[in-house]
């Protein structure tokens, strides 16, 4: 499901399934993008934060067009304890690659891979990020 | 490559905000503090020598460091860029269609352009014509200049090994094809490589808020922002220009440490622009890319290009593309 921002409109609310995983998608050409995520952060429950968020952070090709400051990002995977993904979604190569990457994540939130769970699969990231 | 330049980027992104690196900080804290260059004390300087390099328009490039480069033999590198050039045109590699133009090499050092004492003097090449069919002692024209400089590049010259010079930004004046004829000579002697340097709109937005904090007097013009709106089928260019004296005030009340900016004071100055244009307009320009920052120190484009109009600042200036160079090196 897409939306431009949360919260999600109410009407919508029994029809919709349930919720595995929250991928907010930052364009780094956009300050704008940055902030409108910020925003919608605040609508999200608590518990997602155990594992079942990412943030997306896309128009990395190209630095010469960065309108962003990366610490500012950094800074909100810290603070909402959830991974950092890059990806160039003009370059179909990447765009395939991440797409897999957030599928593989999205199977483990939905608790469709035994043995490992939303939360130790965030964890594991984070501390490999940190590397 | 574009996967290869990706993650190339995402290298460059994680290493910090744009301008901290001068001073040697790595472990900067997130919101990275940077002392506003002070305008160089400039007793022995005199600013006629380097006013002519005022109000014109100069293309940026980043220079990796000259192997074997002799501030003694300027002379001698004059006399072989015009050979090369002369060759060149033997080639058919015409610069000027139907015009024959002889064309005379000078190359010159200018001390008064760097920030430390460790940095390389500034070298300028000129190239000037003169019309073989008029009498000999007829004008000459200057048709291209270009400089190489390099100020407070400690960064750079500390961890560069012997016979490598460090001279990190070079600006060049006048037809491309002239540039494209040096840049290839100076690559060609100095084992360097020149690649052009693009300025991004968060770089862009940090010389807005520096240079808004410099002092002008009454007279100086607006600040104008220029942003480019994407995504449209017509290229749609806004245009936002600010008042000088509204614009200082804003950064003086953003601004909290003299001498000092973070990050936080150039967005939230940034974002006080953008609301109150939204305020007027419903458009949000921290959607839009930043493409140019004109003030009355300096106005910078984003495809690398830029026009100093103020000569006591000029080392300042330089100080920031110097390190923007550099980064682009690394």
């Amino acid at each position: 499901h897409l939306a431009t921002s949360l919260p999600l409109p109410s009407e919508m609310d029994h029809l919709r399934p349930r919720i595995d995983l929250i991928a907010f998608m930052i364009d780094i050409k956009s300050k704008y993008s940055l902030k409108n995520v910020e925003a919608s952060l605040a609508h999200v429950d608590a518990s997602f934060f155990l594992g079942k968020v990412c943030f997306l952070v896309t128009g990395v090709g190209r630095v010469n067009y960065c309108s962003v400051e990366m610490n500012a990002i950094w800074k909100l995977g810290e603070v909402y304890c959830s991974p950092v993904l890059f990806c160039e979604l003009e370059l179909e190569g990447i765009r395939v690659a991440t797409a897999q990457r957030l599928l593989r994540m999205l199977q483990i939130c939905a608790g469709h891979i035994p043995g490992v769970s939303a939360l130790s699969f965030g964890s594991l990231m984070r501390n490999s990020a940190d590397e | 490559d574009g996967a290869a330049r990706t993650l190339l980027s995402i290298g460059r992104l994680s290493r910090g905000p744009p301008f901290g690196r001068a001073h040697g900080r790595f472990g900067l804290s997130p919101s990275g503090r940077l002392l506003l260059p002070a305008p160089r004390s400039q007793e022995n300087a005199d600013p006629q020598r380097t006013a002519f390099l005022l109000r014109k328009q100069w293309t940026l490039y980043s220079v990796s460091p000259l192997y074997k480069f002799s501030n003694a033999r300027l002379r001698d590198y004059a006399r072989l860029l015009s050979a090369f050039i002369a060759a060149e045109k033997q080639k058919g590699l015409a610069v000027e269609v139907g015009v024959e133009l002889d064309i005379k090499v000078a190359v010159s050092s200018l001390p008064d352009l760097k920030g430390s004492d460790q940095d390389q003097a500034a070298i300028l090449v000129q190239l000037s014509s003169r019309s073989p069919a008029s009498p000999k002692n007829s004008e000459e024209k200057l048709v291209w200049s270009g400089w190489f400089c390099c100020v407070s590049g400690d960064e750079l010259s500390e961890n560069v090994p012997e016979d490598f010079t460090c001279l990190p930004l070079f600006l060049a004046n006048g037809a491309e094809s002239y540039t494209s004829i040096v840049g290839s000579w100076f690559q060609k002697t100095f084992d360097c490589s020149f690649c052009r340097l693009a300025i991004s709109p968060l770089n862009l937005s940090w010389m807005a808020a520096m240079w808004t904090g410099c002092k002008v007097d009454k007279t100086a013009s607006a600040m104008e922002l220029v942003f480019s709106v994407p995504c449209l089928p017509q290229p749609l260019d806004i245009s936002y220009a600010i008042h000088p004296e509204d614009a200082k005030a804003l950064w003086d009340t953003v601004q909290k440490t003299p001498g000092e900016i973070t990050q936080e004071e150039v967005d939230v100055f940034m974002d006080c622009l953008y609301s109150h244009f939204h305020r007027h307009f419903k458009i949000h320009l921290s959607a839009t890319k930043l493409v140019k920052v004109s003030t009355p120190i300096a106005s910078a484009h984003c495809d690398g290009i830029i026009k100093f109009l103020q000569s006591q600042y000029l080392t300042g200036v330089l100080m920031l593309l110097t390190e923007l160079a550099i980064s682009q090196i690394q």
